[in-house]
Parts: C-alpha cells; sequence; structure tokens
C-alpha cells in the first residue's frame, strides 16, 4: 500500500444550469444506444461525441440528435430508466462532450447517474407528467431558454415551472463543488488505512 | 442487532461520511480490464497519484479478446493500443495482470470466483456493470465507471450512498430443462428492468440454497439488468467447499477462521428488508427474451404480449400474440460472464452430442476463461461440440458485445447464453439478441430455431 498522496483537485461549484433544451423521448434507453461498444475501442474519451447515438441517428433521420433545432442546447430531456445497462463512462461523457450540461428526466440508472455526477452533469428527477410537459414545450419552442437550478430543484422555461430534484448527497456535492470525489477521498488516508487493518480478509485471516 | 449482509459488510468497509454526505467507503478488491481503465490511469498521472492498493488490484484482458486469431500484435490496432496501455499501467503500478499467454486469463466477471479472489463479506469494484456478479459468493460488489476506478485505484474508496435491501425468495424445485438463466429472466420480467434502482438484490430461499456457485453466479449477474447494482447470495456450506482449495482462498486454520467470518456476515434470520418479493420455482419455464431489454421476455409456451407500438415489435419483427418457438436463427452463441462455465459447457454438451448444427447456423462455444477451456478440454468437450458444428473458441466475452471480431452481421438473428439483448449489443445495429439458457441455445443450434429444450431433453441420456 502506498502512503498519503498529494491532491491537486480544482473544485468548482455548479449551482444551476442554463440553455437550450433537447427533448429524448423514450424509455430504458441504454448505454450502448448512447454509445455503441465499437467506439469503446479506445484509450481516450476524445471524440466521443461524434459517435453519440450514431446507430439510432442512422437508423432515424428525425432523431432529435440530428434535429437542427436542437444544436446547441446544453439540457438533455429524458424519460424513465435513461442509461440503463453497461456502466461505460463513455455514454455520459459522449453527452457532456456534445454540449450538453444538465439532464431532465423520470428516472435514471444508478451507475449512469453516478458517472454523471463525478464528471459534473447532474441528473434531474421529475415526474412523468412534468417531463412530458417540459418535451412538448421544448418541441414546440426550441429556442426557449431552460434553467435548472440544482439548489432549489426546479426547473423553469417560460412560465413553466416543475419540480425536478438532484439526489440529496449529489445536490450537496455539487453546491460545494466536491461532486469530483477523489481528493476528499485522499484527504484522511490514515483513516482508509485503518479500517483496511480491521478487515480479517486484509489481514490473512 | 439482526440486519442483512449488505449493511453488515457495508458498515465493516465504511471510512466516513464525506463532507458532501456520501459515504466513503472501502474496497475490499478491485479487478480491472482493458476497456475502462486506459483513462483512469492517465487522470492518476496528470494529478501525480500513485496506485494506492496496488495488492488488492488485479487485472485481466478480456472485452477486445480476438477468440480465434490470438497473435500479438492484434489486427485491430486500436485493441492492440488498449492492451499495450493495460499492460504498461499494470508494470508501473506493480498490479497483477493476466494476458492471454497467462493460464488464468479470462472474463474478469468468472476469474474471480474461479481463483478464489472473490470471496464472503468483501466489498468489490470493477469498471463493469456485471460485477454484481460477484455477489454469488456474499460480497458486495460494485459495477463502476472511470472516474470512480480512478478513485480506487488513487485511493482504494469510493464515494457512494447506501442502498435498500429487497429480499427475493424463489422456492421449490426446478423442472427439468429450466435453469439459473430463466430463473433470472423471470425475476426481471416481474419486477422490472428498472425495478431493482435504489436496491441491493438478496437472493434466497430454497431454489437458490440448492443452487451450485455457478448457478448462483447466473442469477446474481444480471441484477443490474433489473436495476440493482448489487446482488448477493448468503455465503453457505456451498460457498465455503467451492472456495476451499482456490488459488487465492485463505487455506489451512486461516480457511477456518475465514469460515468463522464468512458465517458471521451472512444476514441474520430475523433481519428486516426494504422489500420482499417471492418465486415459485415450479412455475418457471424456460424462457427467452423477444424484445429490446432484459425484461422482454416470455415464457416458451406463452403467447408475446405487448403493446403493438412498442419499437422492440417493429426492430425484433415480432408481433403480439406470437410464440418465441418456431422462430429462426443465424447464429447461435454459448459464453459470456453470465453463462460462459464449465457447468454451462458441460450441459450444453449434453443436448448437442450425437447432433449436426443446422446448416444455416454459425455456433461458437467462447469459454469463459482458459481455465474453464482447459477443463472442457479434458472431458472432451471441445470434441463433442466440434464435431456437431459448433467453433470452439478460446477464452474472452466475444459476441456478448461489439467490442471484438465476433459480431453479428447486419439482422442476423442469435440465440445467445449472454445478459444483454439491447439494439446494436453484439455488434450490428441492426442485429437482434434473443437471450436464453445455454440448454436452449444448444437445442435452438441444432434445430435451427427456437425450441422448447424439455421436447429436446426427453431424448438426451442424462
Amino acid at each position: 500500500m502506498n502512503s498519503s498522496q498529494g491532491s491537486s483537485l480544482k473544485s468548482q461549484t455548479i449551482l444551476s444550469v442554463s440553455g437550450r433544451g433537447l427533448p429524448l423521448r423514450g424509455n430504458d434507453i441504454d448505454t450502448d444506444r448512447i454509445m455503441p461498444a465499437r467506439f469503446l475501442v479506445s484509450v481516450s474519451f476524445e471524440g466521443l461525441e461524434r459517435h453519440l447515438f450514431e446507430d439510432d441517428r442512422a437508423a432515424d433521420s428525425t432523431h432529435p440528435f440530428n434535429d437542427p433545432r436542437y444544436a446547441g442546447a446544453s439540457i438533455l430531456i429524458v424519460n424513465a430508466n435513461f442509461g440503463c445497462g453497461s456502466s461505460r463512462e463513455h455514454a455520459p461523457q459522449g453527452i457532456a462532450r456534445a454540449g450538453i450540461r444538465a439532464i431532465v428526466g423520470e428516472s435514471f440508472s444508478e451507475i449512469f447517474q453516478g458517472n454523471a455526477a463525478v464528471i459534473g452533469l447532474p441528473c434531474f428527477a421529475a415526474s412523468h407528467s412534468a417531463v412530458e410537459q417540459l418535451q412538448t414545450l421544448v418541441e414546440r419552442n426550441p429556442d426557449m431558454s431552460i434553467t435548472a437550478d440544482v439548489q432549489s430543484g426546479t426547473i423553469t422555461a417560460g412560465s413553466l415551472r416543475i419540480e425536478a430534484a438532484v439526489p440529496k448527497a449529489l445536490r450537496d456535492a455539487f453546491i460545494s463543488g466536491q461532486w469530483n470525489p477523489t481528493a476528499m477521498l485522499l484527504d484522511r488516508f490514515e483513516e482508509v488505512k485503518a479500517v483496511a487493518g480491521r478487515l480479517p480478509y486484509i489481514q490473512g485471516f | 442487532m439482526a440486519d442483512t449482509l449488505f449493511h453488515k459488510v457495508w458498515n465493516a468497509h465504511v471510512v466516513r461520511t464525506l463532507p458532501s454526505g456520501q459515504t466513503q467507503l472501502f474496497v475490499g478488491l478491485h479487478l480491472i480490464h482493458e476497456v475502462t481503465t486506459p483513462q483512469a490511469f492517465d487522470m492518476l498521472r496528470q494529478h501525480g497519484w500513485r496506485v494506492a492498493f496496488p495488492e488488492r488490484t488485479f487485472a485481466t484482458l478480456d472485452h477486445i479478446v480476438p477468440t480465434t486469431r490470438q497473435m500479438r500484435p492484434f489486427l485491430d490496432v486500436m485493441a492492440e493500443e488498449m492492451t499495450v496501455s493495460l499492460e504498461r499501467n499494470c508494470r508501473d503500478a506493480g498490479i497483477p495482470l493476466w494476458m492471454l499467454d497467462a493460464d488464468n486469463q479470462g472474463i474478469v466477471h468468472v476469474i474471480g470466483p474461479e481463483l478464489g479472489l472473490t470471496q464472503p463479506g468483501m466489498t468489490i469494484a470493477c469498471g463493469d456493470s456485471h460485477t454484481s456478479t460477484h455477489g454469488a459468493l456474499g460480497a458486495i460488489a460494485f459495477g463502476i465507471g472511470t472516474s470512480q476506478v480512478r478513485d480506487v485505484l488513487a485511493s482504494q474508496c469510493l464515494a457512494l450512498d447506501p442502498l435498500k435491501v429487497r429480499r427475493i425468495d424463489v422456492n421449490g424445485r426446478l423442472n427439468a430443462g429450466v435453469y439459473a438463466k430463466d430463473v433470472i429472466l423471470t425475476i426481471i420480467r416481474r419486477l422490472g428492468v428498472q425495478g431493482g434502482v435504489g436496491y441491493a438484490y438478496e437472493y434466497g430461499g430454497t431454489t437458490l440454497d440448492t443452487m451450485t456457485i455457478d448457478e448462483r453466479l447466473t442469477v446474481c449477474n444480471m441484477s443490474i439488468e433489473g436495476g440493482a447494482r448489487v446482488g448477493y447470495v448468503n455465503p453457505d456450506d456451498t460457498t465455503f467447499a467451492y472456495l476451499r482449495g482456490r488459488p487465492f482462498a485463505p487455506a489451512g486454520e486461516a480457511f477456518d477462521r475465514a469460515v468463522a467470518w464468512w458465517r458471521q456476515v451472512a444476514s441474520d434470520r430475523n433481519a428486516r428488508y426494504d422489500d420482499r418479493v417471492t418465486f415459485d420455482a415450479a412455475s418457471i419455464e424456460p424462457t427467452v427474451t423477444w424484445g429490446i431489454n432484459p425484461g422482454q421476455s416470455v415464457g416458451v409456451s406463452e403467447p408475446i404480449a405487448g403493446d403493438p407500438s412498442d419499437e422492440a415489435f417493429a426492430f425484433m419483427g415480432f408481433t403480439p400474440g406470437r410464440r418465441v418457438t418456431g422462430t429462426k436463427i443465424d447464429v447461435a452463441f454459448i459464453g459470456s460472464c453470465t453463462n460462459g462455465r464449465l457447468s454451462d459447457l458441460e450441459e450444453a454438451a449434453r443436448l448437442v452430442r450425437g447432433h449436426r448444427v443446422a446448416r444455416h447456423v454459425t455456433a461458437l462455444v467462447v469459454p469463459g476463461s482458459q481455465a474453464i477451456s482447459r477443463a472442457a478440454e479434458a472431458r472432451g468437450l471441445d470434441q463433442v461440440f466440434r464435431q456437431a458444428g459448433f467453433e470452439w473458441r478460446g477464452a474472452g466475452c466475444s459476441m456478448c458485445l461489439g467490442m471484438n471480431p465476433d459480431r453479428l452481421e447486419g439482422r442476423q438473428v442469435c440465440a445467445s447464453s449472454s445478459n444483454r439483448n439491447f439494439k446494436g449489443r453484439q455488434g450490428s445495429p441492426t442485429g437482434r439478441t434473443l437471450l436464453m439458457s445455454p440448454a436452449m441455445v444448444a437445442a435452438a443450434a441444432i434445430a435451427g430455431e427456437v425450441v422448447d429444450v424439455r421436447t429436446v431433453l426427453e431424448a438426451v441420456p442424462a
């Protein structure tokens, strides 16, 4: 085991995200669809945005990520169980690198939500009807500006205001700028070693 | 106080509550592979961090492995680059790595249990969602992303929130032709692909009690397909007998002390659960997915049900009311971290012995590890498969996902013993996957179409 490590991660608070929306309808959109596996054959995340939903986009010219009305959007609006399946961080990496800075949806896969959080991409969960309202609103008014507020857990778009919460621990992490946890995890390495020292299997029983 | 294995193991590994409110959890075993680690090691280098516990970290090559031509350099230059990166990173950090020339190489979720690295009461992390597999031995195992792999490499810890625990009891005897794969497909079908979000699944009941470790590994493997990041079975005598004598398991008197501790971490009889669900084993029949997520499945004797406007019907070419039996297949794949173990191959071989793969079907068997490959060959299973017209391949993830040369082409239909039927999963954007047990795949390969394995088994010697 190596001893204490210095840390140099800068923290950056994420209080709210504003910009235009991109509605992407459908439940259970898995990470194989978000980022097909063949694009994982690489040692870097660079350029992944080019392959975001590549197969879905090729199969459907009207796919929202093909739609020029949504070009430059910052807030992705999805339905239930978004990001299920593979734990590939390449999926949220591709989304973030395509300019998306927040996702609003009915629900998210746990692994996806965690992967998104550690790269500074908050996922807001709202009710089915609220998400549908927001999707419909943006489909009618693609240029409408949306604000997703982390602290209050609200999304506002024109006169529409919906409740959409980020899970508490992640919310606090975004507000305090500690969403990238490595520095915190390294902060008290002595305590880590103490836990290891108490575990019988680490000590060879 | 009576408690669950999940909480006991969690509590034993808590370092502290982080300022963010999340828990800092110590990771007892970190398994790594070529796909989700190169960027993590890069981030470590950028910050000048070292691998904190290289002795608790083990590496193998699995996802990108070509299962036919295995000479280096690999023909796929990107796959070669990933492999070189893994070799360099492991060498620099002092992490043991099993490459294609090593006896221990195989799919990460196959070799962990096989080598005795996976043990009851551990916390385990791996940059792969099927890490839930390791829960079959009574560990709490988390699939993680690359930034979290970085965190574990740097600190041997994760920042996590605790999960609720759902107890899933399966009671009774499985009928002939019904396997662990059918059990987990049925669980996911009933509870939904999202039903496990926020939960760890604790599997038990008399059916699980009498299952082998191989079978429990299949069940726990697909927990994530039901939305549960963690799935486990309490350790018992079956677990201890499985671990005894494995290379990384404790030996001698240490083994006895380990068993005493392992017994303690099991859930107490009167533990409280956040939810409980019960299944009747006798009501489970051979199950096949017809759609584009693992919850869209059906028993072989039932008609497919669902909303006809669901995109899964158009993609798969099914209509509500039809049965899956009689569906012509192009490819049969036996392998993966779900069903690429020796007992899976033995059961499939029992069905194909003396038969021929249908002329229009490409059939492959891909052992989950080199150890399984050797054991199968020692039993002559490779010859049984080859004589029936199956290809006998080298160990790796193969056609479970399109990251290596084994891929579907066009709209091919694949009877597959793997875990995901997502659009494009098997490497062709329009390829179609039917998930089923390895015995069902073997039967489909011979018949050239999906058949009820029970009708075939009647004619097979035990």
